[in-house]
Protein backbone atom coordinates (compact mmCIF):
# COMPACT_ATOMS: atom_id res chain seq x y z
CA UNK A 1 0.00 0.00 0.00
CA UNK A 2 3.09 2.71 0.19
CA UNK A 3 5.71 3.29 -2.69
CA UNK A 4 9.14 3.81 -1.72
CA UNK A 5 10.70 7.19 -2.52
CA UNK A 6 14.56 7.77 -2.64
CA UNK A 7 16.03 10.67 -0.76
CA UNK A 8 19.41 11.67 -1.84
CA UNK A 9 21.63 13.95 -0.34
CA UNK A 10 23.23 17.14 -2.16
CA UNK A 11 26.36 19.77 -1.00
CA UNK A 12 24.53 22.77 -2.02
CA UNK A 13 27.11 23.88 -4.23
CA UNK A 14 26.54 24.71 -8.10
CA UNK A 15 26.21 21.75 -10.27
CA UNK A 16 25.67 19.51 -7.47
CA UNK A 17 22.10 18.85 -8.73
CA UNK A 18 23.12 18.79 -12.20
CA UNK A 19 25.49 15.81 -11.28
CA UNK A 20 22.64 13.93 -9.73
CA UNK A 21 20.43 13.97 -13.24
CA UNK A 22 23.58 13.11 -15.54
CA UNK A 23 23.93 9.67 -13.42
CA UNK A 24 20.10 8.92 -13.54
CA UNK A 25 19.81 9.94 -17.00
CA UNK A 26 23.00 8.37 -18.13
CA UNK A 27 21.79 5.25 -16.42
CA UNK A 28 18.02 5.75 -18.11
CA UNK A 29 15.51 6.39 -15.49
CA UNK A 30 12.57 7.60 -15.42
CA UNK A 31 11.33 10.52 -13.04
CA UNK A 32 7.81 10.09 -11.63
CA UNK A 33 7.89 12.46 -9.17
CA UNK A 34 10.46 14.89 -7.35
CA UNK A 35 10.62 17.54 -4.48
CA UNK A 36 13.75 19.11 -3.18
CA UNK A 37 14.17 20.64 0.05
CA UNK A 38 17.17 23.07 1.12
CA UNK A 39 18.69 24.41 4.11
CA UNK A 40 21.49 26.78 3.48
CA UNK A 41 24.35 24.29 2.85
CA UNK A 42 22.99 21.30 2.28
CA UNK A 43 19.76 19.74 0.21
CA UNK A 44 17.42 16.75 0.06
CA UNK A 45 16.10 16.01 -3.09
CA UNK A 46 13.34 12.92 -2.99
CA UNK A 47 12.31 11.06 -5.80
CA UNK A 48 9.92 8.65 -6.91
CA UNK A 49 10.71 5.95 -9.56
CA UNK A 50 9.82 2.92 -11.27
CA UNK A 51 12.93 0.87 -10.92
CA UNK A 52 13.80 1.79 -7.27
CA UNK A 53 16.62 -0.71 -6.62
CA UNK A 54 18.45 0.37 -9.86
CA UNK A 55 18.09 3.92 -8.93
CA UNK A 56 19.65 3.53 -5.76
CA UNK A 57 22.48 1.73 -7.46
CA UNK A 58 22.46 3.82 -9.90
CA UNK A 59 22.88 7.18 -6.93
CA UNK A 60 25.07 5.04 -4.64
CA UNK A 61 27.84 4.30 -7.58
CA UNK A 62 27.89 7.90 -8.69
CA UNK A 63 29.15 8.50 -5.04
CA UNK A 64 25.39 9.98 -3.79
CA UNK A 65 23.86 9.12 -0.47
CA UNK A 66 20.89 7.68 -0.68
CA UNK A 67 17.85 6.40 1.74
CA UNK A 68 14.76 4.56 1.23
CA UNK A 69 11.18 5.84 2.62
CA UNK A 70 7.82 4.61 2.40
CA UNK A 71 5.60 7.03 1.71
CA UNK A 72 1.69 7.54 0.60
CA UNK A 73 0.93 7.89 -3.12
CA UNK A 74 -2.87 9.31 -3.01
CA UNK A 75 -5.20 9.95 -5.58
CA UNK A 76 -7.07 13.71 -5.23
CA UNK A 77 -9.57 14.29 -7.36
CA UNK A 78 -8.47 17.24 -9.40
CA UNK A 79 -10.83 19.86 -8.52
CA UNK A 80 -11.31 22.87 -5.97
CA UNK A 81 -10.74 21.01 -2.32
CA UNK A 82 -10.07 17.58 -3.60
CA UNK A 83 -6.84 18.08 -1.71
CA UNK A 84 -8.48 19.99 1.54
CA UNK A 85 -10.64 16.75 1.67
CA UNK A 86 -7.78 13.59 1.69
CA UNK A 87 -5.94 16.27 4.38
CA UNK A 88 -9.46 16.43 6.27
CA UNK A 89 -8.89 12.57 6.51
CA UNK A 90 -5.39 12.23 7.47
CA UNK A 91 -5.87 14.97 9.91
CA UNK A 92 -9.06 13.55 11.57
CA UNK A 93 -6.92 10.76 11.70
CA UNK A 94 -4.55 12.57 13.83
CA UNK A 95 -1.70 11.74 11.54
CA UNK A 96 1.02 14.03 11.02
CA UNK A 97 1.63 14.95 7.45
CA UNK A 98 6.12 15.60 7.47
CA UNK A 99 5.86 16.84 3.81
CA UNK A 100 4.11 16.54 0.18
CA UNK A 101 4.30 16.74 -3.49
CA UNK A 102 2.43 16.35 -6.65
CA UNK A 103 3.83 13.39 -8.74
CA UNK A 104 4.57 14.74 -12.54
CA UNK A 105 2.08 14.96 -15.02
CA UNK A 106 -0.15 12.17 -15.99
CA UNK A 107 -2.99 11.34 -18.64
CA UNK A 108 -6.01 11.30 -16.80
CA UNK A 109 -6.44 14.99 -15.89
CA UNK A 110 -9.53 14.56 -13.79
CA UNK A 111 -7.10 13.33 -11.46
CA UNK A 112 -4.28 14.32 -9.77
CA UNK A 113 -1.45 12.12 -7.47
CA UNK A 114 0.22 13.39 -4.47
CA UNK A 115 2.69 11.68 -2.11
CA UNK A 116 2.58 11.83 1.48
CA UNK A 117 4.69 11.55 4.19
CA UNK A 118 3.28 11.26 7.37
CA UNK A 119 4.34 9.72 10.84
CA UNK A 120 2.10 6.56 10.75
CA UNK A 121 1.12 4.97 7.55
CA UNK A 122 -1.18 2.58 8.54
CA UNK A 123 -3.27 4.76 10.64
CA UNK A 124 -3.41 7.22 7.33
CA UNK A 125 -3.64 4.78 4.84
CA UNK A 126 -6.72 2.84 7.05
CA UNK A 127 -8.67 6.32 7.21
CA UNK A 128 -8.05 7.33 3.68
CA UNK A 129 -9.57 3.82 2.05
CA UNK A 130 -12.53 4.19 4.59
CA UNK A 131 -13.24 7.57 3.32
CA UNK A 132 -13.24 6.33 -0.24
CA UNK A 133 -9.81 7.79 -1.24
CA UNK A 134 -7.59 5.32 -3.37
CA UNK A 135 -4.16 4.44 -2.47
CA UNK A 136 -1.60 3.62 -5.43
CA UNK A 137 0.15 0.76 -5.61
CA UNK A 138 3.68 1.01 -6.81
CA UNK A 139 2.44 -0.90 -10.27
CA UNK A 140 -0.22 1.59 -10.73
CA UNK A 141 2.00 4.10 -10.30
CA UNK A 142 4.20 2.54 -12.83
CA UNK A 143 1.29 2.15 -15.31
CA UNK A 144 0.23 6.11 -15.52
CA UNK B 1 59.40 -13.18 28.72
CA UNK B 2 55.89 -12.32 26.61
CA UNK B 3 55.87 -9.24 25.53
CA UNK B 4 59.29 -7.40 26.00
CA UNK B 5 62.07 -7.83 23.82
CA UNK B 6 64.65 -6.83 26.04
CA UNK B 7 63.07 -7.74 29.56
CA UNK B 8 66.06 -7.14 31.02
CA UNK B 9 66.42 -3.70 30.29
CA UNK B 10 62.68 -3.12 29.49
CA UNK B 11 61.74 -3.87 33.24
CA UNK B 12 65.23 -2.34 34.90
CA UNK B 13 64.74 -0.97 38.49
CA UNK B 14 64.89 2.89 38.06
CA UNK B 15 67.71 3.31 40.97
CA UNK B 16 69.74 1.27 37.76
CA UNK B 17 67.63 3.35 34.93
CA UNK B 18 69.01 6.71 36.86
CA UNK B 19 72.52 5.21 36.94
CA UNK B 20 73.17 4.58 33.36
CA UNK B 21 71.28 7.52 32.27
CA UNK B 22 73.93 9.75 34.24
CA UNK B 23 76.58 7.75 32.71
CA UNK B 24 75.46 8.29 29.16
CA UNK B 25 74.49 11.39 29.96
CA UNK B 26 77.91 12.86 30.70
CA UNK B 27 79.45 10.72 27.82
CA UNK B 28 77.27 12.21 25.45
CA UNK B 29 77.56 16.05 26.63
CA UNK B 30 81.46 15.24 25.95
CA UNK B 31 80.37 13.62 22.96
CA UNK B 32 78.85 16.90 21.92
CA UNK B 33 81.30 19.28 23.52
CA UNK B 34 84.05 17.58 21.56
CA UNK B 35 82.10 17.07 18.06
CA UNK B 36 79.68 19.96 17.70
CA UNK B 37 80.91 23.47 17.70
CA UNK B 38 77.47 24.77 17.47
CA UNK B 39 76.04 23.12 20.75
CA UNK B 40 79.35 23.94 22.48
CA UNK B 41 79.45 27.76 21.16
CA UNK B 42 75.35 27.67 23.40
CA UNK B 43 77.41 26.27 26.11
CA UNK B 44 80.72 28.44 26.85
CA UNK B 45 77.46 31.42 26.33
CA UNK B 46 76.66 30.35 29.46
CA UNK B 47 79.75 29.42 30.90
CA UNK B 48 79.42 25.75 30.86
CA UNK B 49 81.86 23.11 30.18
CA UNK B 50 81.12 19.41 30.35
CA UNK B 51 82.59 19.54 33.93
CA UNK B 52 79.78 21.31 35.12
CA UNK B 53 77.42 18.42 34.39
CA UNK B 54 77.94 15.77 36.91
CA UNK B 55 74.31 13.67 36.44
CA UNK B 56 71.20 14.64 35.22
CA UNK B 57 70.44 17.37 38.15
CA UNK B 58 72.69 19.45 36.28
CA UNK B 59 70.58 18.87 32.74
CA UNK B 60 68.55 22.04 33.60
CA UNK B 61 72.19 24.00 33.42
CA UNK B 62 71.95 23.15 29.81
CA UNK B 63 70.85 25.77 26.67
CA UNK B 64 67.72 24.18 24.56
CA UNK B 65 67.87 23.18 21.13
CA UNK B 66 65.38 24.10 18.79
CA UNK B 67 63.88 23.66 15.49
CA UNK B 68 65.09 27.08 15.08
CA UNK B 69 68.99 25.92 15.67
CA UNK B 70 68.24 22.79 13.51
CA UNK B 71 67.74 25.35 10.63
CA UNK B 72 70.50 27.77 11.23
CA UNK B 73 72.55 24.22 11.45
CA UNK B 74 71.74 22.72 8.15
CA UNK B 75 72.50 20.62 6.86
CA UNK B 76 75.57 19.18 8.88
CA UNK B 77 76.06 21.96 11.54
CA UNK B 78 75.07 19.63 14.54
CA UNK B 79 76.85 16.18 13.40
CA UNK B 80 78.81 14.76 15.71
CA UNK B 81 80.44 12.25 13.36
CA UNK B 82 82.69 12.64 9.63
CA UNK B 83 79.93 11.85 6.97
CA UNK B 84 82.47 9.16 6.30
CA UNK B 85 80.87 7.11 9.37
CA UNK B 86 77.80 7.69 8.44
CA UNK B 87 75.32 5.27 6.47
CA UNK B 88 71.68 7.05 6.37
CA UNK B 89 69.67 10.21 6.10
CA UNK B 90 66.28 10.55 6.26
CA UNK B 91 64.17 13.51 6.18
CA UNK B 92 60.30 14.48 7.14
CA UNK B 93 58.03 15.49 5.01
CA UNK B 94 58.15 19.02 5.52
CA UNK B 95 54.20 19.27 6.99
CA UNK B 96 54.87 21.93 9.34
CA UNK B 97 57.65 24.32 7.80
CA UNK B 98 61.03 22.95 8.20
CA UNK B 99 62.35 19.95 6.40
CA UNK B 100 64.60 17.96 8.87
CA UNK B 101 67.33 16.10 7.97
CA UNK B 102 68.86 13.59 10.13
CA UNK B 103 71.93 11.52 10.11
CA UNK B 104 72.49 7.98 11.26
CA UNK B 105 75.52 5.51 11.95
CA UNK B 106 75.20 2.06 11.62
CA UNK B 107 74.90 2.13 15.31
CA UNK B 108 72.32 4.64 15.39
CA UNK B 109 69.99 2.39 13.19
CA UNK B 110 70.51 -0.01 15.32
CA UNK B 111 69.29 1.49 18.45
CA UNK B 112 66.37 2.88 16.24
CA UNK B 113 65.65 -0.39 15.02
CA UNK B 114 66.01 -2.02 18.54
CA UNK B 115 63.05 0.21 19.91
CA UNK B 116 61.00 -0.42 17.36
CA UNK B 117 61.36 -4.06 18.33
CA UNK B 118 60.72 -3.41 21.79
CA UNK B 119 57.53 -0.93 20.26
CA UNK B 120 55.99 -4.15 18.08
CA UNK B 121 56.89 -6.95 20.87
CA UNK B 122 54.70 -4.76 23.15
CA UNK B 123 51.86 -5.28 20.61
CA UNK B 124 52.44 -8.20 21.19
CA UNK B 125 54.65 -9.52 18.33
CA UNK B 126 57.25 -12.00 17.86
CA UNK B 127 58.60 -14.42 15.42
CA UNK B 128 55.47 -15.69 14.98
CA UNK B 129 53.64 -12.66 13.17
CA UNK B 130 53.19 -11.21 9.66
CA UNK B 131 54.02 -7.76 10.19
CA UNK B 132 52.71 -5.31 7.15
CA UNK B 133 54.72 -2.02 7.13
CA UNK B 134 52.11 0.05 5.66
CA UNK B 135 54.10 3.30 6.36
CA UNK B 136 55.94 4.96 3.57
CA UNK B 137 58.96 4.21 2.68
CA UNK B 138 61.83 6.43 1.80
CA UNK B 139 62.80 9.89 3.49
CA UNK B 140 60.12 9.61 6.17
CA UNK B 141 61.15 7.18 8.96
CA UNK B 142 58.06 5.13 9.70
CA UNK B 143 58.65 2.62 6.84
CA UNK B 144 62.02 2.04 7.83
CA UNK B 145 61.79 2.16 11.28
CA UNK B 146 59.56 -0.49 11.80
CA UNK B 147 60.71 -2.36 9.35
CA UNK B 148 64.10 -2.59 10.49
CA UNK B 149 62.42 -3.37 13.75
CA UNK B 150 60.17 -6.10 12.58
CA UNK B 151 63.62 -8.33 11.24
CA UNK B 152 64.96 -7.39 14.47
CA UNK B 153 61.68 -9.37 15.99
CA UNK B 154 62.41 -12.20 13.70
CA UNK B 155 58.67 -11.44 11.90
CA UNK B 156 57.97 -11.92 8.48
CA UNK B 157 57.80 -8.37 7.45
CA UNK B 158 55.72 -7.22 4.39
CA UNK B 159 57.09 -4.00 3.08
CA UNK B 160 54.13 -2.92 1.68
CA UNK B 161 54.36 1.06 1.85
CA UNK B 162 51.10 3.33 1.99
CA UNK B 163 48.93 3.73 -0.76
CA UNK B 164 47.33 1.08 -3.12
CA UNK B 165 44.60 0.21 -0.70
CA UNK B 166 43.03 -2.42 -2.28
CA UNK B 167 45.84 -4.01 -2.44
CA UNK B 168 47.20 -3.51 1.22
CA UNK B 169 43.78 -5.16 1.80
CA UNK B 170 44.72 -8.27 -0.55
CA UNK B 171 47.83 -8.48 1.53
CA UNK B 172 46.73 -8.49 4.87
CA UNK B 173 43.88 -11.13 3.68
CA UNK B 174 46.10 -13.56 1.53
CA UNK B 175 49.23 -13.51 3.45
CA UNK B 176 47.71 -13.16 7.31
CA UNK B 177 49.12 -10.33 8.37
CA UNK B 178 49.10 -9.99 12.25
CA UNK B 179 50.14 -6.65 12.84
CA UNK B 180 49.52 -3.79 10.83
CA UNK B 181 51.60 -0.77 11.11
CA UNK B 182 50.88 2.67 9.71
CA UNK B 183 49.26 6.44 10.34
CA UNK B 184 46.35 6.26 12.37
CA UNK B 185 44.51 8.62 9.72
CA UNK B 186 45.44 5.55 7.17
CA UNK B 187 44.22 2.77 9.40
CA UNK B 188 40.69 4.17 8.71
CA UNK B 189 41.09 4.72 5.60
CA UNK B 190 41.87 0.65 5.12
CA UNK B 191 38.96 0.32 7.44
CA UNK B 192 36.61 1.89 5.85
CA UNK B 193 37.54 0.47 2.55
CA UNK B 194 37.14 -3.13 4.13
CA UNK B 195 33.77 -2.54 5.36
CA UNK B 196 32.66 -1.14 1.55
CA UNK B 197 34.26 -4.53 0.34
CA UNK B 198 32.12 -6.09 2.74
CA UNK B 199 34.39 -7.33 5.15
CA UNK B 200 33.67 -7.60 8.45
CA UNK B 201 36.86 -8.41 11.55
CA UNK B 202 36.33 -11.74 11.42
CA UNK B 203 37.63 -11.49 7.53
CA UNK B 204 40.87 -10.69 8.14
CA UNK B 205 43.87 -12.11 10.20
CA UNK B 206 44.80 -8.88 11.82
CA UNK B 207 45.81 -8.44 15.76
CA UNK B 208 46.99 -5.17 16.52
CA UNK B 209 48.02 -2.15 14.75
CA UNK B 210 50.51 0.47 15.49
CA UNK B 211 49.84 3.16 14.30
CA UNK B 212 52.00 6.61 14.96
CA UNK B 213 52.71 9.71 12.76
CA UNK B 214 50.31 11.95 13.74
CA UNK B 215 48.20 13.42 16.87
CA UNK B 216 45.02 10.63 16.93
CA UNK B 217 42.14 10.54 19.60
CA UNK B 218 40.89 7.98 22.19
CA UNK B 219 37.62 7.76 20.13
CA UNK B 220 39.73 7.21 16.84
CA UNK B 221 41.39 4.14 18.39
CA UNK B 222 38.00 2.35 19.31
CA UNK B 223 36.63 3.10 15.68
CA UNK B 224 39.54 1.77 14.46
CA UNK B 225 39.67 -1.06 16.85
CA UNK B 226 35.81 -1.81 16.04
CA UNK B 227 36.17 -1.71 12.35
CA UNK B 228 39.21 -4.23 12.53
CA UNK B 229 38.65 -6.25 15.43
CA UNK B 230 42.15 -5.23 16.73
CA UNK B 231 44.28 -3.72 19.58
CA UNK B 232 45.41 -0.41 18.35
CA UNK B 233 48.81 0.99 19.94
CA UNK B 234 50.24 4.10 19.71
CA UNK B 235 54.02 5.17 18.80
CA UNK B 236 55.76 8.20 19.21
CA UNK B 237 58.61 9.74 17.75
CA UNK B 238 60.54 12.26 15.68
CA UNK B 239 62.69 12.22 12.74
CA UNK B 240 65.19 14.75 15.04
CA UNK B 241 65.22 11.72 17.56
CA UNK B 242 65.80 8.60 14.78
CA UNK B 243 61.95 8.62 13.86
CA UNK B 244 59.19 6.25 15.26
CA UNK B 245 59.91 3.57 18.77
CA UNK B 246 61.08 6.31 20.91
CA UNK B 247 57.58 5.97 23.18
CA UNK B 248 55.40 3.45 22.80
CA UNK B 249 52.67 1.93 24.17
CA UNK B 250 51.68 -1.45 26.18
CA UNK B 251 49.38 -3.82 26.40
CA UNK B 252 48.00 -1.21 28.95
CA UNK B 253 46.84 1.24 26.27
CA UNK B 254 47.72 4.08 28.93
CA UNK B 255 50.35 5.90 27.60
CA UNK B 256 53.65 5.57 25.84
CA UNK B 257 57.07 4.03 27.69
CA UNK B 258 59.91 6.31 26.78
CA UNK B 259 62.85 4.17 26.47
CA UNK B 260 64.85 5.93 28.82
CA UNK B 261 68.13 4.01 28.38
CA UNK B 262 68.43 5.92 24.93
CA UNK B 263 66.90 9.43 26.36
CA UNK B 264 66.05 11.61 29.13
CA UNK B 265 62.47 13.38 28.76
CA UNK B 266 61.76 16.61 30.37
CA UNK B 267 58.62 18.83 30.42
CA UNK B 268 58.97 22.34 30.20
CA UNK B 269 56.76 25.37 30.55
CA UNK B 270 56.68 26.47 27.02
CA UNK B 271 57.05 30.18 27.95
CA UNK B 272 59.04 30.38 30.31
CA UNK B 273 61.60 27.27 29.79
CA UNK B 274 61.35 26.35 33.15
CA UNK B 275 61.44 22.52 34.02
CA UNK B 276 57.93 21.73 35.28
CA UNK B 277 57.32 19.12 38.51
CA UNK B 278 56.25 15.30 37.19
CA UNK B 279 52.79 15.17 36.01
CA UNK B 280 52.52 18.45 34.67
CA UNK B 281 51.57 19.33 31.11
CA UNK B 282 53.89 21.39 29.08
CA UNK B 283 56.25 20.72 26.36
CA UNK B 284 58.50 17.43 25.85
CA UNK B 285 62.25 17.83 25.96
CA UNK B 286 64.65 15.17 25.02
CA UNK B 287 68.16 14.49 25.57
CA UNK B 288 69.77 11.95 23.24
CA UNK B 289 72.20 9.17 24.89
CA UNK B 290 73.63 7.02 22.95
CA UNK B 291 73.31 9.27 19.39
CA UNK B 292 76.71 9.14 17.24
CA UNK B 293 75.85 10.87 14.10
CA UNK B 294 73.14 13.49 15.22
CA UNK B 295 73.11 13.92 19.25
CA UNK B 296 70.58 16.02 20.74
CA UNK B 297 70.69 17.78 23.89
CA UNK B 298 67.60 19.27 25.42
CA UNK B 299 65.94 19.45 22.10
CA UNK B 300 62.53 20.92 22.32
CA UNK B 301 60.03 18.48 20.70
CA UNK B 302 56.82 21.49 20.43
CA UNK B 303 54.58 17.96 21.36
CA UNK B 304 52.29 18.99 24.41
CA UNK B 305 52.11 15.92 26.95
CA UNK B 306 52.78 14.59 30.14
CA UNK B 307 55.01 12.56 32.08
CA UNK B 308 54.06 9.63 34.74
CA UNK B 309 56.05 7.24 36.63
CA UNK B 310 53.47 5.30 38.39
CA UNK B 311 54.26 1.78 37.95
CA UNK B 312 52.55 0.44 35.35
CA UNK B 313 50.84 -3.41 34.95
CA UNK B 314 52.91 -4.08 32.04
CA UNK B 315 55.87 -4.38 34.50
CA UNK B 316 58.09 -2.06 32.33
CA UNK B 317 59.74 0.62 34.43
CA UNK B 318 60.20 3.22 31.67
CA UNK B 319 58.37 6.74 32.40
CA UNK B 320 55.65 7.22 30.47
CA UNK B 321 54.41 10.23 28.26
CA UNK B 322 50.29 10.54 27.74
CA UNK B 323 48.76 10.58 24.82
CA UNK B 324 49.62 14.33 22.72
CA UNK B 325 47.44 16.63 23.08
CA UNK B 326 48.55 18.17 20.13
CA UNK B 327 51.95 19.48 18.36
CA UNK B 328 52.32 23.09 19.19
CA UNK B 329 52.94 23.53 15.27
CA UNK B 330 48.99 21.53 14.85
CA UNK B 331 47.37 24.29 17.54
CA UNK B 332 45.14 26.25 16.15
CA UNK B 333 44.70 30.03 17.69
CA UNK B 334 41.30 30.65 16.84
CA UNK B 335 39.49 33.99 18.12
CA UNK B 336 42.10 34.12 20.66
CA UNK B 337 41.40 29.81 21.56
CA UNK B 338 43.87 27.56 21.49
CA UNK B 339 42.27 24.45 19.34
CA UNK B 340 43.41 21.31 18.67
CA UNK B 341 42.24 18.80 15.87
CA UNK B 342 41.96 15.94 18.08
CA UNK B 343 39.84 17.57 20.15
CA UNK B 344 36.94 18.60 17.34
CA UNK B 345 38.01 14.83 15.93
CA UNK B 346 36.78 13.38 19.33
CA UNK B 347 33.47 15.40 19.45
CA UNK B 348 33.15 13.93 15.87
CA UNK B 349 33.77 10.42 16.48
CA UNK B 350 31.87 10.55 19.88
CA UNK B 351 28.32 11.57 18.03
CA UNK B 352 29.21 8.81 14.92
CA UNK B 353 30.76 10.87 12.46
CA UNK B 354 33.08 9.16 10.21
CA UNK B 355 36.59 10.32 11.26
CA UNK B 356 37.71 12.26 7.45
CA UNK B 357 36.92 15.77 8.30
CA UNK B 358 38.78 18.96 7.43
CA UNK B 359 39.09 22.08 9.43
CA UNK B 360 39.22 25.19 7.26
CA UNK B 361 39.93 28.68 9.53
CA UNK B 362 39.72 31.72 7.91
CA UNK B 363 39.27 35.75 8.45
CA UNK B 364 36.27 37.31 7.61
CA UNK B 365 35.82 41.26 8.44
CA UNK B 366 38.74 40.64 11.27
CA UNK B 367 37.27 38.05 12.99
CA UNK B 368 38.63 34.24 12.66
CA UNK B 369 36.09 31.78 11.74
CA UNK B 370 36.08 28.26 12.39
CA UNK B 371 34.36 25.51 9.48
CA UNK B 372 34.38 21.92 10.22
CA UNK B 373 33.97 19.80 7.29
CA UNK B 374 32.43 16.38 7.68
CA UNK B 375 30.87 13.75 5.20
CA UNK B 376 27.59 12.43 5.59
CA UNK B 377 27.68 9.02 5.82
CA UNK B 378 24.18 6.39 4.80
CA UNK B 379 23.60 5.46 8.29
CA UNK B 380 23.30 9.57 9.60
CA UNK B 381 21.49 10.37 6.47
CA UNK B 382 17.63 10.69 6.29
CA UNK B 383 14.57 11.96 4.31
CA UNK B 384 13.74 13.93 6.86
CA UNK B 385 15.34 17.51 6.56
CA UNK B 386 14.50 18.10 10.72
CA UNK B 387 16.07 15.01 12.00
CA UNK B 388 19.79 16.37 9.78
CA UNK B 389 19.13 19.65 11.23
CA UNK B 390 18.66 18.67 15.17
CA UNK B 391 21.93 16.37 14.17
CA UNK B 392 23.45 18.95 13.31
CA UNK B 393 22.69 21.51 16.15
CA UNK B 394 24.28 18.87 18.34
CA UNK B 395 27.22 18.71 16.94
CA UNK B 396 27.90 22.49 17.30
CA UNK B 397 26.73 22.46 20.71
CA UNK B 398 29.38 19.64 21.41
CA UNK B 399 32.28 21.62 19.77
CA UNK B 400 31.54 24.83 21.23
CA UNK B 401 31.28 22.72 24.87
CA UNK B 402 34.69 21.30 24.23
CA UNK B 403 36.36 24.07 22.29
CA UNK B 404 34.68 27.16 23.95
CA UNK B 405 33.98 28.96 20.63
CA UNK B 406 31.08 28.20 18.29
CA UNK B 407 32.24 26.06 14.60
CA UNK B 408 29.95 26.20 11.73
CA UNK B 409 29.34 22.74 10.64
CA UNK B 410 29.10 22.13 6.84
CA UNK B 411 28.03 18.69 6.06
CA UNK B 412 29.82 17.36 2.39
CA UNK B 413 28.96 14.38 0.08
CA UNK B 414 30.85 11.31 1.12
CA UNK B 415 34.18 11.01 -0.10
CA UNK B 416 34.23 14.12 -1.27
CA UNK B 417 37.30 15.22 1.69
CA UNK B 418 41.06 13.85 0.18
CA UNK B 419 41.91 10.73 1.92
CA UNK B 420 45.35 10.71 3.65
CA UNK B 421 48.08 7.44 2.84
CA UNK B 422 49.98 9.42 5.21
CA UNK B 423 49.72 11.98 7.21
CA UNK B 424 46.46 13.59 6.59
CA UNK B 425 45.94 17.15 5.81
CA UNK B 426 43.12 17.77 8.11
CA UNK B 427 43.31 21.76 8.50
CA UNK B 428 43.05 24.73 5.55
CA UNK B 429 44.39 27.61 7.68
CA UNK B 430 43.46 30.43 4.96
CA UNK B 431 43.93 33.52 7.18
CA UNK B 432 46.27 36.02 5.71
CA UNK B 433 47.52 37.26 8.74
Amino acid sequence: MSVKQISVFLENRPGCLHEMTKALAEADIDLRGLSLAETSDFGIVRLIVDDVMGTANTLRDAGFVASLTDVLAVEVPNVPGGLNKVLEVIDGAGVNVEYMYAILGNKKSDTAYMIFRVNDNEKASGALKASGVKIMEPEELSAL
Amino acid sequence: MKNYYQPEIETMPREQIRRLQNERLLKQVRHVWENVPYYRAKMQEKGLTPDDIKSQEDLHKLPFLTKADLRNAYPYGLMGKPLKDCVRIQSTSGTTGQRVVAFYTQNDIHIWETMCARAIAAAGGTNEDVVQVSYGYGLFTGGPGLNGGSHLLGSLTIPASSGNTDRQIMFIKDLSATILCCTPSYAAFIGERMREMGMTPDDIPLKAGIFGAEAWSESMRRDIEATMGIKAYDIYGLTELCGPGVSFECEDQHGMHINEDYFIPEIIDPDTGEVLPEGSTGELVFTTLEKEAFPLIRYRTRDITSLSHEPCPCGRTHVRMSRLKGRTDDMLIIRGVNVFPSQIETVLINQGYPANYQIIVDRVNNTDTLDVRVEMTPEMFTDNLGVINTRQAKLVEGLRSMLGLTAKVTLVAPKSITRSEGKAVRVIDNRKI
